[in-house]
């Protein structure tokens, strides 16, 4: 027994130590990676971040380099007042400012790099680069960061940022002090845009020191620069957009139906994209940003969910069209509104009656387009099953749900169908009548520029169209096939005709007369969407949206569009005339309707949209007067095209 | 010539391969833990690796020396040897260097030996001698006095010396002391205040009382012949308490604060967050970062002169205490189970050659050399690991170390000689 005692204790710590070791390496073990491994310090070396260009090759946007001075407080050599005097002096702050600084970088890591001056101007760089070496401690990080060579389309182009917490957290690529794609093209195209970066894997010991290349470099990789993109957008136009715009809230959204590519994509008012570059990034975003009354960050074209109005009236003619209910030829009566027994369900202008499809469009007339609207929900047994058809059909033009395309932002808009009545009024306890308002484009009808646009552009091809995209090219790659695959909508071609003739008369006798562009057939529908706020929570009207799309020209159109203003009141008023002039600078590349330009441009809403936060009591409509300017801007002396200069100070 | 060649197969070649085996496998961590920028021969004397390179040369030299004496030189020497041993580590205090505050090590010129190193066979040789004596009766308290004096004298030397770590070495006498008729009891004591000790500092006196009292009582309940137990037992509790609260009053006033810390590390005595923050970053450094190189090593290791922890000297005195932490970078689960296998191998063959020596002298002395081997890898490995509570000794033939090395080369060489003998005994 005693010769056994030393035995089996050698032979039982044996197994602790071997069940230990199982435990601490085996069990409790993930697999190596690499980037946890904190003996390994990993350098990133950034690729240039692809270069955008208009539809025309006109370069948008660049890089430029900015050079941070950075500090590491623990390295910091002390030094004496006259070499901190000297210092501070080639950075341009004041010893207060160092102290602060060098303070605040403590306060944050005395082992990690911090920021000490970022974006050095180029001047300074020179002058400090030569004696860096000098204050121990301080170096200068070279960066990119974006060059915008232009004035316009900041909601187009987007802008970058540093990454947050949450997406490194969920996209193992990015590390901390990154920049991302925040909006726009930045962020929806962020992967071809901004490369791969490559990185250096560096043994470093336990003082944090360097001391040398890990696996002598073997897993180190080279960064793959970005890819440079061509988007769909035209510069002139957008830019000539984003003037029309001025001293205006609303949108534009422009497209080409024959491709789906968007020539122009404006909200208005909007900002100089310079200002979300460089060290007042933050600053301006957040000024931007908290404006809750102009939101300028707030895309109109893309995210402003409008009653549609009378523009929706032609989606109801084709759909009355297709499902039989009524014909081309047939006239209704209008007695200044629609009458359902004695009570008036709708309102309606002055104009000839008895009216059929054609004069129904040309003449936006209400009446004829709810007992069209009508006999769509009437046909079937159950009211829900006709708006059911109903909704399909206005589905299928875009309507009422996302697009699914390369925007980074976009709102769904709303299409009602049997069951959002039944969920609003309870199972079958509503009728036709209840809902009128949708046969005219208001009530419950919602859709955002760019789906309108969309839906002429469908009106336009005569019954299909491409989803509304920004990408055109991508250096070495094909876009995606979804752009160019035709979606087709539920209404049969042979429908389109006649309503694509309304549309035309809309401008040759109907409400667009007006503002016809000789040598060009356009195709429009007004429209004019009453709208209400909450005041202190007592509903308030304002004065109405005027809203305008078209296409043109009418037989193989280049060009559609939406246009809408908000408060502009009647639609021919400000949106038909900025639909007139986008389209004939389009097409002809000039402007010979002069007279409608100078109008655009004397005159502003600025007035209407500080009414309902005035606090006083207000006339809409009609009862108010318009604000004209004096001293206006032009294509001639508007900055568009002057680099760097920020014309938009919020 | 026939006896010649004969003399020299009858080494045991199983320690002796075991030994080199480990001796190789650690030359190659050392030179993992140790090499400062590019490895550019494996015989570079400017890098620690090379300096050892030169250890394990003089090693063999001092093999061929040791196993070139009688075996009857080392029985009838014992006590010389121990005597000079002695000698040495009293000269400490006159002559000595101190280093990391221990005053262990010679220094003579650009070298420097540690004395301590060498008592550990000294000391075993003694005890074999007196064991061996066919006067001693390992039962009778006045031998048993005797040999704990024999061990008593180096461990405390070095204790003096601040060199507490080696000084628990000597405990490992204890096994010899048993197999050699040491009486059962004295096991039964040693387990049940190791036990003691532990319990009170994790959970506090009155808890290890309470519990005491509780054993001792159901041990009396189911004692045949209670007359006059109860005094018995009751001086039994009396010295429980008492010793409970010793170790407490010990581990508060008696330890340094580093020991003290080390085992509030162990047995998680801390509670306070900030001060246990702040001990991992001090006290526990060590341990933390020694575990993390091992458990990053994974099943197969990240390959020679691979591991990234190593190559960044993240943990300190890794060349020659922390060594095993490299194994585990750097070989993983394959490598350091393998060395675990190594020593145990080694350990129960000594242990197995130990029992069939005939003479008593061969046997105790192969018995020390097991033993000494035993605490050394146990205490070692486990605290490399967490296991055991942070002692700052070497892992026999592995650690960076001349005095070391060469300490447990005679240490086993001398055992594989006397072992060569075990025929011309008689």
């Amino acid at each position: 027994m005693r010769k056994l005692l030393l035995l089996t204790t050698v032979i039982l710590v044996g197994l602790v130590f071997i069940a230990r070791l199982f435990y601490l390496q085996v069990y409790d073990n993930t697999a190596y990676n690499i980037f946890e491994d904190n003996a390994i310090r990993k350098v990133y070396n950034y690729p240039k971040r692809g270069y955008v260009y208009d539809r025309n090759g006109k370069l948008l946007v660049a890089n430029q380099p900015s050079y941070d001075v950075m500090v590491i407080p623990r390295e910091v050599a002390p030094l004496d007042s006259l070499q901190i005097e000297e210092f501070c002096n080639l950075l341009k702050i004041t010893r207060e400012d160092y102290d602060n600084k060098l303070e605040k970088a403590t306060h944050y890591s005395p082992r990690l790099p911090s920021p000490f001056v970022p974006q050095l101007s180029k001047k300074d760089y020179a002058v400090l680069q030569e004696k860096i070496r000098k204050f121990e401690g301080f170096y200068i990080l070279k960066r990119s960061l974006r060059s915008y060579q232009t004035n316009i389309g900041a909601n187009v182009l987007g802008d970058l940022g540093e990454v947050n917490r949450k997406t490194i957290e969920n996209d193992a690529y990015y590390t901390l002090g990154d920049l991302i794609g925040k909006q726009g093209i930045e962020k929806t195209y962020e992967e071809t845009l901004r490369g791969v970066k490559g990185i250096k894997f560096i043994q470093k010991d336990r003082f944090n020191k360097n001391i040398g290349p890990f696996k002598e470099g073997t897993l180190d990789t080279l960064p793959q620069p970005g890819k440079d993109v061509t988007i769909t957008i035209d510069s002139d136009l957008q830019a000539y957009g984003e003037l029309l715009m001025k001293h205006k809230r609303g949108g534009i959204v422009a497209i080409d139906p024959s491709s789906g590519e968007i020539l122009a994509m404006v909200t208005g008012p909007s900002y100089n994209p310079n200002l979300l570059v460089g060290r007042e990034r933050n600053k301006n975003f957040s000024s931007l940003f908290l404006d809750k009354v102009n939101k300028p960050t707030f895309d109109r074209g893309l995210q402003a969910q409008y009653p549609p109005g009378s523009p929706f009236k032609v989606i109801n003619a084709l759909i009355g069209l297709q499902e039989n209910v009524v014909t081309v030829d047939e006239k209704f009566t209008c007695r200044m509104g629609y009458y359902y027994g004695s009570r008036r369900l709708t309102g309606c202008h002055h104009h000839r009656s008895p009216i059929a499809m054609n004069g129904g469009i040309a003449q936006s007339c209400n009446a004829y387009f709810v007992n069209v609207y009508r006999r769509i929900v009437d046909k079937y047994d159950d009211a829900g099953e006709g708006m059911n058809v109903w909704a399909n059909h206005a589905k299928s033009f875009g309507l009422g749900n996302f697009l699914n395309n390369d925007l980074s932002v976009g709102q769904p808009g709303r299409i009602p169908d049997g069951d959002y009545y039944d969920r609003q009024y309870g199972d079958n306890r509503w009728g036709s009548t209840y809902i009128v308002s949708n046969a005219i484009g208001q009530g419950e009808v919602e859709a955002t520029p760019i789906q309108l646009a969309n839906m002429v552009a469908a009106i336009g091809n005569r019954g299909y169209y491409y989803t509304p995209h920004i990408i055109k090219n991508i250096e070495g790659e094909t876009i995606d096939s979804k752009y160019t695959t035709p979606k087709y909508t539920t209404i049969d071609k042979k429908h389109f005709e006649p309503v694509v003739q309304g549309m035309f008369d809309v401008y040759n006798e109907g409400t667009a007369k007006h503002i016809r562009i000789p040598g060009i057939d356009i195709c429009g529908k007004t429209g004019t969407a009453e709208n209400f706020i909450k005041i202190d929570s007592v509903k308030t009207q304002l004065t109405d949206h005027s809203i305008f799309v078209a296409f043109a020209p009418k037989d193989n159109p280049k060009i559609a569009i939406a246009v809408f203003v908000e408060n502009g009141y009647w639609g021919g008023r400000f949106a038909g005339k900025m639909a007139s002039l986008m389209i004939e600078k389009h097409i002809k590349g000039h402007i010979t309707r002069t007279d409608l330009e100078k109008w655009i441009l004397t005159h502003s809403l600025e007035d209407e949209y500080k009414k309902p936060y005035s606090g006083e009591p207000f006339k809409i409509n009609g009862e108010s007067r318009l604000q004209v300017i004096e001293n206006y801007a032009t294509e001639e002396n508007y900055p568009l095209k002057n680099q760097n200069q920020i014309d938009v100070k919020l | 010539m026939l006896r010649e060649n004969q003399r020299h197969f009858k080494f045991d070649w199983i320690t002796v391969i075991l030994f080199l085996l480990l001796l190789g496998f650690g030359y190659f961590n050392i030179m993992s833990a140790s090499h400062v920028g590019e490895i550019t021969s494996y015989f570079d004397t400017d890098q620690l690796y090379g300096k050892h390179l030169i250890f394990i040369g003089l090693t063999f030299a001092l093999i061929v020396i040791i196993l070139s004496f009688e075996a009857k030189f080392y029985e009838q020497f014992a006590s010389v040897i121990y005597l000079v041993a002695m000698l040495a580590l009293i000269g400490l205090f006159i002559f000595g260097k101190d280093v990391n505050g221990a005053r262990s090590w010679y220094g003579i010129g650009s070298m420097t030996i540690q004395p301590s190193e060498f008592a550990k066979f000294a000391t075993a040789l003694a005890v074999a001698k007196y064991i061996s004596d066919l006067q001693t009766n390992m039962t009778t308290i006045k031998d048993q006095l005797r040999v704990a004096a024999i061990i008593f004298i180096p461990a405390l030397l070095i204790l003096l010396q601040n060199d507490a770590g080696s000084t628990i070495v000597y405990l490992a006498f204890f096994f010899v002391f048993y197999r050699e008729g040491l009486q059962q009891v004295y096991l039964i004591i040693a387990l049940s205040l190791i036990i003691l000790a532990v319990l009170a500092l994790k959970f506090g006196i009155l808890i290890t009382a309470i519990a005491a009292a509780v054993i001792i009582t159901i041990v009396y309940l189911f004692r045949k012949k209670k007359r006059g137990a109860v005094l018995q037992h009751i001086i039994v509790l009396i010295f429980t308490v008492a010793f409970s609260y010793g170790v407490k009053l010990f581990y508060e006033h008696g330890l340094k604060a580093h020991q003290q810390n080390r085992i509030s590390l162990w047995l998680r005595l801390e509670k306070d967050p900030a001060k246990l923050e702040r001990m991992k970053k001090v006290e526990a450094y060590n341990l933390i970062q020694s575990e993390q190189a091992i458990s990053s090593g994974g099943i197969s290791g990240k390959g020679f002169l691979q591991g990234t922890r190593t190559t960044g000297k993240f943990v300190p005195e890794q060349h020659t205490d922390y060594i095993f932490s490299t194994v585990g970078e750097e070989w993983g689960f394959v490598g350091t189970s393998f060395v675990v296998i190594l020593f145990v191998l080694l350990i129960v063959r000594v242990l197995y050659l130990a029992e069939a020596q005939k003479s008593q002298f061969s046997r105790v002395y192969g018995y020390g050399v097991a033993s000494i081997l035993f605490v050394h890898f146990t205490i070692n490995i486990g605290m490399v690991m967490g296991l055991i509570p942070t002692v700052g000794i070497p892992l026999p033939f592995f650690s960076y170390g001349g005095s070391g090395l060469w300490g447990f080369t005679i240490l086993l060489f001398i055992f594989v000689k006397l072992d060569s003998n075990k025929i011309n005994e008689w």
